[in-house]
């Protein structure tokens, strides 16, 4: 290690970022003991936060930012003059466990630039992952993106390794993606993640014949799309992570607003500012599938193709359905609670739990954390009845949530967690 | 109005509620011996820490509440917040009393109360988890020193000694004066004689006292941390509300 890795590691890290997924959740492994890490309790620890406001989980880094591709939409592609690096598999090993040991991460995400074919690359993405848990005996969170068109028997070799693999569908429409980066299709991308989803599925079927064998990617996988950079619907997108949530491994679709990092190339976009309302309200979207129940075509369709950017998904539903509403806290079944608007799922247990005591009412919703301003309009409890979306309209209560227009907001700066406050 | 005063540990706490129930006064106060007293009161209790009573008491709560429940009792304990005693000890009072748990009746003050402290106190459990960072010593010793807003450390320590199991490590609370240490077998608590030593006060290593490569996994960590920020997205009100201004003393990244 020495100043070398330095200059190195800027580099690699520049070239990294852009891609969103951080989490390091899904995976339960044990210290074996007297060795070093653990993933805990099947989701990741933040350990940092950049001044994106982004967390800092693994070490999120590329192998090589050298690239034989030119995706239109990527800092890394070859017609790029920017400068480039290549770290060796012990460099990477080494930083890994170095940076492990003192806290810094949960472990390693790491991805690379394709260089002379998508197997050779392939080949010592794998070899530092399992120098890691072989040589090392490092029981943190490996991420490996898989690339794209890499053979099956790396990608199984992968799997035994990495706590999740990932290839990213980057361009929802195969038109779009063919437009953007000519020498990938959705094949290059579908066929890796047909392979990941086998190599579970033979793992899982192994390890009931014989207890030993190893898991394979036990926190499954994920990907990403870019959003903005092509001119797919919001309605695209969500259909298109629905129908991927249906595969039992995909544990994750991450959103990633168009970064206008190549302004220079004419098929894309010039945005000033990347859509960042729009991917908040992709992930609301994508929550609401994940964890409220929402089946897809309740929350976008032919007539509503693209998500409301003034209020969020799970609201602008509830106006479309004011005839479902008002909901009586102390009786709804817990479905129906999960669905008022500001009753996020945490809050939504709660009072299922709560009521069996006693009647809630206004006063006990706000303690539990009910954001009162948004469902006052959608529910009665143990209070006397109050204006709800009925009396109000829908435009009505929507005048009075939406976002005043006066008020001059830097919308990049909104703040959310997908938490409660849904 | 009775006051019970007593010694200000857990144990002497569950000492408290055993002596109520067998003397079948309640005290309206709880006080630690020195506190000064009200201007009213009728009568004064002087409780004696006693292990068994204690463990007796703790033995039937068990039967009221759940073991989620119980163990984040000690957490509240834990916040160091003044009057958590009397709250803990209303709550132990109704959970003795009710026929069935009380846990989840989130519309009586005291569960709803606690819950949000243990909530507190368990998030400052996950901050320590996130934010604690070593620091390798020339003695291949990796050292942190934190700063937890409630006495949290001995909650996280589980943690560090299972992920850290083949390094030795200290991690020290510069506010209250101790640490764990882990040997590459056990963790123990240790506290220093000498507990004005540079590093146990600014809780920053000496270059003298660190490994060789320490300096250079420094800076590689803070270009990392640079680096990986895309400025497009620049929100500083998130950086802060996610990594609270009180933890950057210690964070290397923002040294
Ligand atoms: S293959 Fe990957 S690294 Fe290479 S140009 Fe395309 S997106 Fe960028």
């Amino acid at each position: 290690m020495n100043e070398n890795v330095l200059a190195k590691l800027k580099v690699l890290a520049e070239s990294a970022k852009y891609d969103v997924s951080c989490s390091s959740s899904g995976t339960v492994r044990r210290n074996q003991s007297g060795t070093l890490g653990n993933t805990v309790g099947g989701w990741g620890i933040c350990h940092s936060f950049a001044e994106d406001g982004r967390c800092i989980s693994l070490l999120k880094i590329m192998l090589t930012n050298y690239c034989i591709y030119d995706c239109a939409y990527c800092i890394n592609r070859r017609s790029n003059d920017i400068p480039r690096a290549t770290l060796s598999v012990s460099e990477l090993v080494n930083l890994t466990i170095e940076f492990y040991r003192r806290n810094y991460i949960e472990g390693l995400f790491l991805s690379s630039g394709v260089v002379r074919n998508p197997d050779y690359t392939m080949e010592r993405l794998v070899k530092v992952a399992k120098d890691l848990r072989l040589i090392h005996q490092f029981n943190g969170y490996i991420h490996l993106k898989s690339i794209p068109g890499a053979s099956r028997e790396l990608v199984n070799e992968a799997g035994l390794y990495a706590d999740r693999l990932s290839v990213n569908i980057e361009i929802p429409k195969e038109e779009n993606l063919k437009l953007l980066a000519p020498e990938k299709d959705h094949q290059s991308v579908y066929q890796p993640m047909r392979y990941i989803q086998q190599g579970v599925l033979t793992n899982k079927e192994d390890r009931k014949k014989f207890r030993h064998v190893p898991r394979f990617v036990p926190a499954g996988q994920s990907t990403q799309m870019i959003v903005g950079a092509t001119a797919e619907s919001d309605k695209d997108i969500l259909y298109l992570s629905s129908s991927l949530y249906r595969h039992p491994t995909m544990k994750r679709v991450y959103y990633s607003g168009y970064i206008s990092v190549n302004t220079y190339d004419k098929r894309l976009p010039t945005l000033k500012q990347p859509p960042l309302v729009r991917e908040n309200r992709l992930y609301q979207a994508d929550w609401l599938l994940r964890f409220y129940q929402f089946k897809v075509e309740e929350i976008v369709d032919d007539s509503y193709l693209d998500l409301d950017l003034e209020i969020d998904p799970k609201l602008s539903w509830a106006l479309r359905h004011p005839e479902l509403f008002p909901i009586d806290i102390n009786r709804a079944e817990y479905e129906m609670i999960l669905r008022i608007p500001g009753i996020g799922v945490k809050s939504a247990r709660q009072i299922v739990a709560s009521r069996r005591y006693s009647r809630l009412g206004f006063y006990e919703l706000k303690k539990i954390g009910v954001v009162m301003k948004k469902a006052q309009y959608f529910i009665t409890c143990n209070e006397l009845p109050t204006r709800t979306v009925n009396e109000l309209t829908p435009a009505g209560v929507r005048k009075m949530l939406a976002p005043k227009p006066k008020k001059k907001t830097d919308e990049r700066q909104l703040i959310f967690h997908f938490s409660d406050d849904q | 109005m009775t006051l019970f005063i007593y010694d200000h540990t857990f144990e002497g706490l569950l000492t408290c509620v055993f002596d109520a129930y067998f003397r079948k006064t309640f005290p309206s106060q709880l006080l630690t011996e020195g506190e000064p007293l009200p201007l009213f009161y009728d009568e004064i209790v002087r409780i004696a820490t006693d292990e068994k009573k204690a463990r007796r008491v703790w033995r039937g709560l068990g039967k009221k509440i759940s073991k989620h429940a119980l163990s984040s009792l000690i957490y509240c304990w834990l916040s160091e917040l003044p009057q958590v005693d009397e709250m803990l000890f209303r709550y132990i009072r109704k959970a003795i009393d009710a026929t069935r748990s009380i846990e989840t009746n989130f519309a009586d003050p005291d569960v709803l109360g606690l819950s949000k402290i243990y909530k507190k106190v368990d998030g400052e459990r996950i901050h320590l988890m996130q934010f604690v960072r070593f620091q390798k010593a020339i003695d291949g010793t990796f050292f942190a020193a934190v700063e937890p807003q409630f006495n949290a450390l001995p909650l996280a320590i589980d943690h560090f000694t299972d992920r850290f199991a083949d390094q030795r490590w200290l991690i020290y609370d510069i506010k209250r004066q101790y640490g764990y240490y882990y040997d590459l077998k056990e963790t123990e608590e240790v506290t220093f004689e000498d507990p004005h030593q540079a590093h146990l006060v600014t809780g920053m290593l000496n270059e003298s006292l660190m490994d060789h490569d320490e300096k250079l996994f420094q800076t590689l960590w803070k270009t990392y941390f640079k680096s990986i920020c895309i400025k497009e997205r620049l929100n500083s009100k998130k950086h802060k509300q996610d990594m609270p201004v009180r933890y950057w003393k210690y964070l290397t990244e923002k040294q």
